[in-house]
């Protein structure tokens, strides 16, 4: 008896003894993958942190031609060198300069394939978004398998399929003022390829104090515009425009729209001033503006103001240092946000004249009496609605308020009940405003919808298109 | 091609500042005449008053900054921007003093920060 419960017992333990064994060699694997991780993501950490040293890391071990081209650069650049005006030193300036891309969207798309094709020793990319399939129609360095995953991620592998022989930087990031000191320093130039003001003034404030040229790009809707500043002794942008315009008259992609090769155009072009500082050919657009109406298809240059002496930034008496830049409030200034997706919420009518999109689903269902007023553009309208509602434009409210109550009168005769007032718009600040002014002039129990249609899409109806 | 742009801006504003000019002839100086000017619009300043260009009459000696007060009043809304536009008088960059010639081309220039 005892022996067998010994033989069991040794049995137990055997088999005991196994199971650890394995799990062991599990924990082991795991632990010798998180070094290796760990090791990686060092590695990335202190390339991005390292000055951007391109030539030598170029031609890494090659032979060199008297020149200074390896066999493989010629090969591969010679339609560059075969143009007179810039020629092999041209190339050489290419691979010996870096260039910091920031915004890996519809500018710094095509800007950074062409800078990575043409040979720039060293580009950084900055970006802190995630590729959205709704990017895809402007910003075509993204693929669809891209999609969710890091701009910089994607762009830079993009980069890495055109020319293995360069070096990318990814800085997977947002560009602010408390860390674009450091990251400016490592590079000969700057490419603001943004999306929005409080980061434009940032990256140009930053180029003057860190005294790098910007090639600065913007787009939007059917327009573009290009300069190049604070290149030698020329404006930079606080020259141009000393005031911040109001956050209204700055507008987004993502509210405004944008045809997708309109940023592409001037990215391209972007791309070409960039290549013209790094070479040191041509006439750049220091001090000059280029404006694109993609819809004349009308390109004007316009001649620019010099450099500002009263200038915030660059102006002979400024007194802005490295330090005053860190702790400037951009987004203050300029009273927008630098992201996106940190859109602010208005407040302004008080929550007994708001309802949830839930609270509005539960009255269609109980069959209420009511108007649902969509007071968004009419092109918006066109895009998607809910059923049944009526589209009448912010703008237009204060001539069409008789309609109003028309379409009130036409529901309650119908019902035979009083019919109640909701406003809705995209995302809750135009309904809000809609309502202020419908309680003001005799509809006082007028209530908007919170979050807009956009919170219609996220909690009651998640087939309702979302754009 | 620019001659086309002017002649369908006059078209489409026929004296619509003609009471401007008027107003500001009976004070100034009669015998002169009046200033004619082609103002070209951008970015958010086209999205305000809807037009690409329009064609202007302004009194003489009118400078830029006089002629941006008559837009406004024109454009209320162009208040916004006012403060943040880069002035362009036939493609080089004018201080608002600069005084309007016949046929200048005057661009109102706006930011813009998409990308």
């Amino acid at each position: 008896m005892d022996c067998k419960i010994v033989g069991n017992g040794s049995a137990d333990i055997i088999h005991e003894i196994e199971k650890l064994k394995l799990d062991k060699k599990e924990i082991e694997n795991r632990i010798s993958k998180l070094e290796a991780q760990l090791k990686a993501d060092e590695a990335v950490q202190m390339k991005a942190n390292q000055a951007c040293s391109s030539y030598d890391s170029i031609l890494d071990g090659h032979a060199v031609s008297s020149n200074g081209l390896t066999p493989g650069m010629i090969y591969r650049y010679s339609r560059h060198l075969l143009l007179p005006d810039f020629g092999v030193e041209g190339q050489i300036n290419l691979a010996k300069s870096s260039i910091l891309v920031v915004g890996a969207g519809g500018l710094g798309s095509p800007v950074v394939l062409y800078l990575a094709s043409c040979g720039i020793g060293c580009i950084g990319i900055v970006d802190s978004d995630i590729v959205e399939l709704n990017n895809l129609h402007r910003q075509i360095i993204h693929p669809e398998a891209y999609v969710g995953h890091a701009k910089v991620k994607s762009a830079a592998a993009a980069c890495r399929a055109i020319n293995s022989s360069i070096n990318l930087v990814e800085h997977n990031q947002a560009l602010q003022a408390s860390n674009a000191l450091d990251i400016v320093s490592k590079y000969d130039i700057v490419v603001d390829a943004t999306d929005n003001l409080p980061s434009r003034y940032m990256i140009s404030d930053c180029c003057v104090v860190m005294n790098k040229p910007l090639i600065s790009g913007a787009a939007l809707g059917l327009e573009g515009q290009l300069t190049v500043y604070h290149h030698k002794g020329g404006p930079c942008y606080r020259c141009l425009f000393p005031t911040p315009p109001p956050t209204a008259a700055c507008q987004r992609c993502s509210d405004s729209g944008v045809l997708g090769v309109v940023p592409g155009v001037i990215g391209c072009l972007q791309a070409l001033e960039a290549i013209k500082v790094a070479s040191g050919i041509g006439e750049t657009l220091s001090g000059r503006m280029l404006i694109f109406d993609a819809l004349s298809s009308r390109i004007r240059i316009v001649k620019l103001r010099g450099r500002s002496l009263q200038c915030f930034a660059c102006g002979d008496h400024a007194d802005f240092t490295q330090q005053s830049f860190q702790s400037f409030d951009y987004e203050g200034f300029t009273q927008s946000p630098m992201s996106d997706k940190a859109r602010p919420k208005l407040s302004l009518i008080s929550d007994s004249a708001r309802i949830t999109s839930r609270e509005y689903k539960d009255l269609i269902d109980r069959q209420e009496p009511h108007i649902l007023v969509d007071v968004r553009p009419a092109h918006h309208f066109k895009i998607t609605a809910i059923p049944e509602s009526i589209n009448i434009p912010l703008s237009a409210l204060e001539d069409q308020i008789s309609l109003v109550d028309s379409y009130l009168k036409e529901v309650a005769k119908d019902s035979g009940k009083s019919a109640s007032l909701y406003v809705v718009c995209r995302r809750g600040n135009d309904s809000q405003r809609a309502v202020d002014f419908l309680s003001k002039n005799g509809f006082p129990l007028a209530k908007d919808i919170i979050g807009g249609l956009e919170s219609w899409a996220q909690d009651v109806d998640p087939s309702f298109p979302i754009y | 091609m620019e001659k086309e742009t002017q002649d369908f801006s006059a078209e489409n504003c026929p004296g619509e500042f003609s009471g401007e000019h008027n107003l500001v002839g009976v004070a100034g100086m009669n015998s002169e005449p009046s200033v004619k000017i082609e103002v070209l619009f951008f970015a958010k300043a086209r999205e305000i008053t809807g037009l690409p260009d329009i064609s202007l009459q302004v009194p003489p000696s009118s400078s830029a900054g006089d002629c941006l007060k008559i837009l406004l009043t024109k454009f209320p809304r162009l208040e916004e921007i006012c403060n943040s536009i880069v002035f362009a008088l036939n493609e080089e960059y004018a201080p608002d003093s600069i005084i309007l010639k016949n046929g200048d081309e005057l661009a109102i220039i706006p930011p813009i920060s998409g990308g």
